[in-house]
């Protein structure tokens, strides 16, 4: 379970310009749910997701997150409940160029402070068998399709078992054919594996297939 | 598990992205660590050389020689130029009380001729007692005597290297001419090989030795650069040393002469090479510096052209030090790829004066190279790490 309690996020423009792009948000998200949140450009959404996925701290408030204040915690913890619990995808699939589709995937795995029980290689492979790509595994992600690349960004955010997945306008750079197998692809992770699914989306015909939608508007969350 | 193998991974994929860069930057450490050992190897190999020389001089050995070579057992700035000895000197010496013998040199570089073969070398001229004083053994043949030495017999003891340059062997060589400049002489003994050195023309091996009255002709000023004396127990070393130098005072200036024990020579010398060879060092370590400095440079760059990956990795689950330790990982490997390549070449170069000079890389050399290398990568690859790991991960993230 996340719970945010009067959340704020304010940033220092200069020495007498702030900006405050999340006010006071209260939310909690029970495990397994699959939800989206939506808003007009500029109202928040990447913001909170990144406080939510512990790559941004609140300037006020807490996020409760595994039980803890993710607040207080040590770069290293953040760092390390990231990599067990935490998966992301983003807009622009954020692969790294220099390494292959197989080791985009595992490069979570790098970093993992304990021994997984799993071989992260072959779970590797079972998703991109799963994801239709598995001829993909050896190539590098200049070479494949926008699609292919989300796949294999889900992919990467999969191969440490995570409780929650995070999705940064998933379908934002697909056409809508494509956007639509991403979103199904994504429904059915929530459904099989239980992995809770927050996705950040301005497009309600993308929000409407989650089964709840957060609105949020200048920061704030609209009931 | 595979950690180290991803962080190599990337940062070799890098450097081949970027071959041209990657080897301008390691260019600075090449030229440094390549200075460096080679000139301390040019250092250790003379300094090796020099050590060989003095070991091979017998003990309780007094040498007086022109200018003032040392004082106070450290090197003074006069060059050993200016007197050279002559009779006069050798007879005041004779009577210097607890002195075996008096042994005057006189040095001539000449070429050798033999059999229709040449070989240029150092031909000394002294008394008999110069093979008791240096030591020397004679294996074939026998060492000229008093009495050639006397008549100013042209008789020769000549090392090895000369016997098998000229006579194929050392049983060869005795009791046949050899031509020494233009004078005609007859090899009466081979020296036993006394190894090492061997390198530069001038060792025992290498070397002719005859009688001083000898090479009067060689010599037409009878003029010595050095007188030896040989002293009866090492306990009068020291006496014997004031009384030389009393004696002589009487003709030259103190500046003029000195009179030293062959350790103290040796450690004078020794102490003139560790200064030479810190001075040139702290040159070459500039250059060094210069290459960390470019290090750092390109590290600084590559760090904000992969703020993109660096924001990536933090957010599957890299730590600041997991970053940090990346971007050292790569800048060390960068600057140890200078320092090998630096060292390989100072091996390649030492190889290749090997036969004029007697150049020697030790281990320690090829342990400081590296070391240092590393350290300069660590150093100089710090400050743009820190920068990488510190970056926020969000605004990495967002970076374009
Ligand atoms: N580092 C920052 N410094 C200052 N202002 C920022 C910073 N990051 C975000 N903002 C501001 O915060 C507000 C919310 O940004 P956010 O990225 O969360 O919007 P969004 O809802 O994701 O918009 P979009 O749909 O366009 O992605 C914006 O007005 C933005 O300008
Ligand atoms: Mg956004």
């Amino acid at each position: 379970m996340i719970a945010l309690t009067n959340v704020s996020k304010t940033y220092t423009i200069d020495s007498d310009q702030k900006f405050t792009a999340l006010r006071d948000v209260s939310l909690t998200i029970g495990d397994g749910q699959f939800c989206a949140i939506t808003g007009p450009s500029g109202s928040g959404k990447s913001t909170l997701m990144h406080i939510i996925g512990l790559l941004d701290l609140p300037t006020a408030g807490k996020v409760i997150i595994e039980n803890t204040d993710a607040s207080r915690l040590s770069d290293s913890r953040l760092s390390r409940l990231r990599n067990e619990h935490i998966g992301f995808v983003f807009q622009q699939f954020n692969l790294l160029p220099k390494l292959s589709v197989l080791e985009n995937i595992l490069l979570p795995s790098v970093y993992a402070r304990h021994k997984l029980t799993y071989d992260p290689v072959k779970k590797a492979h079972y998703l991109l068998e799963r994801f239709g790509i598995a001829e993909k595994a050896h190539s590098f992600p200049n070479k494949l399709s926008g699609g292919q690349q989300q796949r294999v960004a889900i992919a990467r955010a999969l191969i440490m078992e995570p409780k929650l997945v995070l999705a940064d306008e998933p379908t934002g750079n697909l056409d809508t054919a494509t956007g639509d197998e991403i979103m199904k692809l994504l429904a059915e992770l929530n459904k099989e594996e239980k992995i809770t699914i927050i996705i950040v989306t301005h497009e309600h015909d993308i929000a409407k297939k989650t089964k709840r939608i957060i609105k949020i508007k200048d920061g704030m969350i609209e009931k | 598990m595979n950690y180290f193998i991803f962080i190599l991974k990337s940062a070799v994929f890098d450097f081949s992205r970027n071959k041209g860069r990657t080897f301008l930057t390691s260019l600075g450490i090449l030229i440094g660590v390549f200075a460096v050992v080679l000139l301390v190897a040019l250092g250790l190999g003379l300094k090796k050389y020099i050590d060989q020389q003095f070991q091979s001089l017998g003990s309780n050995l007094i040498m007086v020689m022109p200018g003032n070579v040392v004082s106070n057992g450290s090197f003074s700035g006069s060059a050993p130029i200016g007197i050279s000895f002559d009779n006069k000197d050798v007879a005041t010496l004779k009577r210097v009380p607890n002195v075996d013998a008096v042994l005057p040199f006189y040095v001539k570089f000449l070429t050798a001729s033999a059999n229709g073969n040449s070989k240029s070398l150092e031909m000394l001229g002294s008394t008999a007692d110069v093979v008791t004083a240096m030591n020397l053994e004679i294996e074939y043949g026998e060492p000229f005597t008093k009495a050639d030495f006397e008549r100013g017999a042209k008789r020769v003891i000549i090392g090895p290297n000369v016997a098998d340059k000229l006579y194929g062997s050392s049983p060869n060589a005795v009791g046949q001419p050899i031509k020494l400049s233009d004078q005609a002489y007859t090899v009466v003994g081979v020296t036993k090989s006394k190894g090492g050195g061997g390198i530069g023309g001038s060792s025992i091996d290498d070397r002719v030795f005859t009688s001083y009255t000898a090479m009067y002709s060689l010599n037409p000023g009878k003029k010595f650069y050095a007188i030896y004396l040989t002293v009866n127990s090492q306990d009068n070393l020291t006496q014997v040393k004031t009384d030389s130098r009393t004696a002589l005072l009487k003709r030259y200036k103190p500046d003029d002469f000195s009179v030293v024990e062959a350790s103290e020579f040796l450690s004078a010398i020794n102490s003139i090479f560790g200064i030479i060879n810190s001075i040139l060092v702290a040159i070459a370590a500039i250059s060094l510096l210069v290459g960390g400095i470019g290090i750092m440079n390109i590290m600084y760059v590559t760090v904000t052209e992969r703020i993109r990956e660096i924001g990536i990795r933090r957010a599957v689950g890299a730590t600041r030090s997991d970053i940090l330790t990346q971007f050292l990982v790569e800048s060390v490997i960068l600057s140890v790829f200078g320092g090998l390549a630096g060292l390989i070449l100072a091996f390649l170069a030492t190889l290749a004066v090997q036969s004029a000079f007697p150049a020697y890389i030790d281990t320690q050399s090829v342990a400081l190279a590296l070391g240092v290398s590393s350290a300069i990568g660590i150093i100089f690859g710090v400050l743009p790490a820190r920068r990488a790991a510190n970056l926020s991960p969000i605004e990495a993230i967002r970076y374009e």
